[in-house]
Parts: C-alpha cells; sequence; structure tokens
C-alpha cells in the first residue's frame, strides 16, 4: 500500500495542492490558492477538541469540588441533610448514564423542555455534558482524598475556632486536593479522548474530521494516522502539565509526597 | 454515496479505523489469481453487503440481505453457476464504507452489492461494473416551509450526515456561490433526519433515496417533502477486484442482459415503488432520467464524469 500524508496539503474544495501546506491559515502569504487545505482543517479541528475539553474541564473541576466536598459535610441540620442528599443524586445520576447518550439528552431532549437552550451553540451543550459526567467522577475522588485525611485534622481546625468553611478552606481541601492530583489527572485526559463524543452533536472536532476526511479523500489511514498523533500529543500534554503542577504545588515534608509525575 | 452505519460510537469508528489500517498491512493487496478460478476451486463466493445502505443493501436480520443491489448480484450469481456448471455456495460478509474497500481489494470479498459510489479514486484501487442506479442528491424540507430552492436556504440551517460526500458538495457550492449555510452534521442519516424532523434544521440536503426512505419511515410522511434542483449527481455501481477483466466482462454482460431484458426494471419497482419488507412501506422513489440514461447506455464512467455535464 501507499502511504500519502501529502494529501494533507491537498485543497478541501479543489484538485489542487497548496505549496506549504496551509491555504486559509497563511492566506495572505500565499500567491497560489487560498482554500482550506485539509491540514488547515485538522488545526481547526484539533482547536474545538481542545476548546470542548477546556471548557469542560474546568467545569468539571469546580462543579466536582463542590459536589465533593457537599458529600462529606458533617451537617445534621435539615440543610445539611439535603445538600448532602442533592450531591449524592447529582453523582449517582451523572455517574451512571453514559457520556453519549448524556450528550444526545442535552442535545435532543432537554431543549424540547427547555427552548431557549436551541440557541445555545452545540459545542457548549457538549462541554455542559462532559462537564456533568466527569464532575460526578471527580467528585467522588474529592470524597475520597477528604476521608483519605486524619480525623484529627478537622478536628484540629475546629478546636483551633475555624467555623466549618474555614477548616475546608484552609485545611482539608489544600490537603485532600493535593492527595488526588494523580486520578485527577486521568480525568483531565480522559475528558480529551471523551470529547471525541462532540462529532455525534456537530461539532467539527477531530474524530468528525477523520470520518468526514477519509470518505472525501479515501485516504483514511493517514487522515485516522494524523488524528491518533493529534489525541497522543494532546492527552501527553495534559499528562505532563499536571505532573508539574503536582511538583509545584508539592510541600516539603508533607506525608503526600508521592516521587514524581502523574499517572 | 450512502455512506454510514446506522450506530456509530467514536470507539468503534476508531476501531474501524485500525481494523482497516491493520487488513491493508497484513493482507497482499494485488490479488494475483483470478477471481474466477478462485470461485471455481472453493466453489463458493463471496458478496459484501450493507446493513442499512437504503432499498439497494440491507439486512433484514438473521443473517439475511435484500435490497436492489444484492439482488441483481444474486441473478449474476446464478448466470455464474450457469457458466461455470457447478453450484456456488454465496457467503455473505457485511461491510462498511470504511472497510469495503480494502476488503475486495485483498480477496476478501469478491463482489461488492451495496451503494459504493464509483469515482476516480476508489477506480485506482478497485474495478466497477456498469452503473446499475445513479443517485440524485436532492434537498428535504418540511412541506409547509415553502423552500423550493437551494438558493432560499442562504444563512439557513442545513443538516447533512457526517461521513458521505454531500458535506463536500454543500462546501463546494458555498464557495462556488459565495453564499454560507449553516450546516449541522448528523452522525447517521436517522440523526440528521431527526434535526430536520425537530425543527433544528430547515433543510436535509443527500441522497434522494436516503430523503425518500427516512421520509417513507417517518411518523407523518406528508409533513415533508422533496424539493428544488438535483445538486449532484453520483453513479453507484457493484464493485470488483481490481485488474480482472475476466470477472468484470462476465459481470457486466449478466447485468447488460437484465438491462435490455427489462428486468432491472421490473427490480426497480420492485425495491423503490413497492411496499419493501421487512415493514412494507414504500420508498415511493420514482425512475430518475440519470437512472434510465445509464440503463440505454451501459458504461462504467466515474462520477466526475456525471458533474461536468
Amino acid at each position: 500500500m501507499t502511504f500519502d500524508l501529502s494529501i494533507l496539503c491537498k485543497s478541501t474544495l479543489e484538485e489542487e495542492y497548496s505549496p506549504i501546506c496551509f491555504g486559509e491559515t497563511f492566506q495572505p502569504l500565499l500567491i497560489g490558492i487560498n482554500d482550506q487545505t485539509y491540514l488547515d482543517w485538522l488545526l481547526k479541528a484539533w482547536g474545538w477538541t481542545l476548546s470542548v475539553s477546556i471548557i469542560g474541564l474546568i467545569l468539571a473541576l469546580i462543579i466536582g469540588i463542590s459536589i465533593g466536598t457537599l458529600r462529606t459535610l458533617p451537617g445534621k441540620s435539615l440543610i445539611g441533610r439535603s445538600s448532602l442528599y442533592f450531591a449524592n443524586c447529582w453523582v449517582e445520576l451523572f455517574r451512571n448514564i453514559p457520556v453519549l447518550v448524556q450528550v444526545f439528552l442535552w442535545y435532543h431532549v432537554i431543549p424540547l423542555m427547555l427552548p431557549f437552550l436551541k440557541s445555545v451553540p452545540s459545542y457548549l451543550l457538549v462541554s455542559f455534558a462532559l462537564a456533568f459526567f466527569t464532575s460526578a467522577r471527580i467528585a467522588e475522588q474529592v470524597k475520597a482524598g477528604i476521608q483519605s485525611l486524619p480525623r484529627g485534622q478537622h478536628a484540629a481546625a475546629m478546636a483551633l475556632g475555624l467555623s466549618t468553611y474555614q477548616s475546608y478552606r484552609f485545611v482539608i481541601l489544600p490537603m485532600a486536593l493535593r492527595i488526588i492530583i494523580p486520578p485527577l489527572t486521568s480525568e483531565a485526559m480522559n475528558i480529551v479522548k471523551n470529547s471525541s463524543v462532540a462529532f455525534a452533536v456537530s461539532v467539527s472536532e477531530l474524530t468528525m474530521f477523520a470520518m468526514q476526511t477519509q470518505e472525501e479523500t479515501s485516504r483514511g489511514i493517514e487522515m485516522y494516522l494524523a488524528v491518533t498523533v493529534l489525541y497522543v500529543i494532546t492527552a501527553f500534554s495534559v499528562n505532563r502539565i499536571m505532573g508539574i503542577i503536582e511538583r509545584k504545588t508539592r510541600i516539603p515534608g508533607l506525608l503526600l509526597s508521592s516521587p514524581s509525575g502523574a499517572h | 454515496m450512502i455512506t454510514k452505519k446506522l450506530t456509530f460510537t467514536p470507539t468503534s469508528t476508531a476501531l474501524v479505523g485500525l481494523m482497516t489500517t491493520l487488513s491493508l498491512f497484513v493482507c497482499n493487496p494485488s490479488f494475483a489469481n483470478s477471481t474466477l478460478e478462485k470461485i471455481t476451486n472453493s466453489k463458493s463466493i463471496t458478496m459484501g453487503v450493507r446493513d442499512s445502505s437504503g432499498a439497494l443493501s440491507y439486512t433484514l436480520g438473521d443473517g439475511k440481505y435484500t435490497g436492489f443491489h444484492v439482488e441483481i448480484c444474486k441473478r449474476v450469481i446464478a448466470d455464474l453457476e450457469k457458466q461455470l456448471k457447478i453450484p456456488l455456495q454465496t457467503k455473505y460478509q457485511l461491510v462498511t464504507s470504511q472497510n469495503r474497500i480494502p476488503l475486495v481489494q485483498n480477496g476478501t470479498v469478491d463482489i461488492e452489492c451495496g451503494s459504493t459510489t464509483n469515482n476516480a479514486a476508489r477506480q485506482k484501487d478497485v474495478a466497477f461494473a456498469v452503473t446499475t442506479y445513479v443517485e440524485d442528491v436532492r434537498i428535504a424540507v418540511k412541506a409547509n416551509s415553502g423552500i423550493t430552492s437551494i438558493s432560499q436556504l442562504v444563512n439557513k440551517k442545513v443538516a447533512t450526515t457526517t461521513g458521505t460526500t454531500s458535506v463536500q458538495l454543500l462546501r463546494k457550492h458555498e464557495k462556488a456561490n459565495g453564499v454560507n449555510f449553516e450546516e449541522v452534521f448528523g452522525k447517521d442519516h436517522a440523526d440528521s433526519f431527526l434535526l430536520l424532523e425537530s425543527g433544528r434544521t430547515d433543510a436535509f440536503v443527500m441522497d434522494g433515496s436516503i430523503l425518500a426512505g427516512n421520509i417513507a419511515m417517518s411518523k407523518n410522511p406528508k409533513d415533508f417533502k422533496i424539493v428544488g434542483e438535483i445538486l449532484n449527481t453520483e453513479p453507484i455501481a457493484i464493485m470488483l477486484p481490481k485488474e480482472d477483466a475476466e470477472f468484470k466482462k462476465f459481470v457486466d454482460a449478466s447485468i447488460i442482459k437484465m438491462m435490455k431484458d427489462g428486468t432491472i426494471a421490473k427490480m426497480y419497482q420492485q425495491w423503490f415503488l413497492d411496499p419493501i419488507p421487512p415493514k412494507n412501506v414504500r420508498i415511493g422513489l420514482e425512475l430518475s432520467q440519470n437512472t434510465k440514461d445509464a440503463w440505454a447506455n451501459p458504461n462504467d464512467k466515474p462520477a466526475e464524469e456525471y458533474s461536468k455535464k
């Protein structure tokens, strides 16, 4: 079989090849064609994958940490118990539905009940779906992190006269979050890979690029290879970034000093 | 050009991609022995079929396949039995748009009876029998929308399916006419039709047979209609191994015989106008002029020849 990556330099409209492989992106520099090439499209698709993943991850972290914290609150009051109940429901709901199904629910079903969602761009809906799915998993990890701390930490914070909020903010969460950086790394990498479901609701990210271009160009192997390489690069970068965060936030002498790097 | 398997998760897509890659590396693409010799020796022939390519090739479940192209192939195989004077066992091999070409190239599939567009790029890898069906790309809209032409779709939402040539067609149309559509990509035809049905898009641009099939299967077929100019024309043909002139000659002769004696017209009536199994609904797609022309002058011209007109 032949293996020809030059297909990426081809215009997506005509049978022409761009001399520098970029058409649209460096349009002013070109004398020849200025149509989009497959390489332009690939990079744009990568951009969509990154955007959906990053929006999803940020939301997932915020929601996940909040829900995870709620699940460990000692409250015996009505508010305490109902927030615990809410957090438990949240986790069980979003953890037990496949992510592709959640994407469809957000795109096809929920807008039928809440018509204003129809005007929300589909990449945001996918980001929400990914965020909620991942938040349930992060919440579990946060809960596990908090529960792994010795009980004395919380008691000591109380003894110092800190309120529940203060004890979480200044004592418990800073330690728990450091402990769970390795599993969080996995979640951050997972969200990049899970973002491939976005193709199903018309976000032209990497998976859609591969499916569409292998049909247009009949060069499926090259296209899937290019996409695979970008997924690997993205996921591995996330892994390294989390590794750096883990090292930078490490407190010397604390029991949580796992040797180095994340998962 | 009907190119999508129905339920496609990203994982399975990646898997198919990977398997296609592997099959290409492992198997030798240059299949030296003649197909007829292989069929004679093994007393069997492997037919490539699709599971949901409209009325052209689909499954009834339980390993049974039927459709316009599958039935044509069955007749070709019957002719082959007469010619070789031996009974042949027909094996069915389900193919997808991702693996159909590699499987024909490496000799797993002897004759692919699905819904493959004959185009110049594919002719480098495989051969095609004479064109048996010509697909027109059309627009489906809601019957009460008042849209009658593609020019009315400017700046409106248009659904089409990922992994089909219609996506590229819309892009080219935008560039050529300096207009813009808001494209929404369904993951499969059923999904794209749902976009139109639920009002998320104003139109669905796709092969006429798929539009007709989806409308026929919908809750209220009268709510939809197919309108506007023919946006593109693509010859759909039965796919054969490349560089096996003897086998192609035989298949062509068998199909041309059906075209000349009117068998193929009767089969068209049966699959596109009469109720078809398993649900006994009518596709209701009238015979197009392009298909009539292809039957009157049998040829294996690629899609590029059609778009020149």
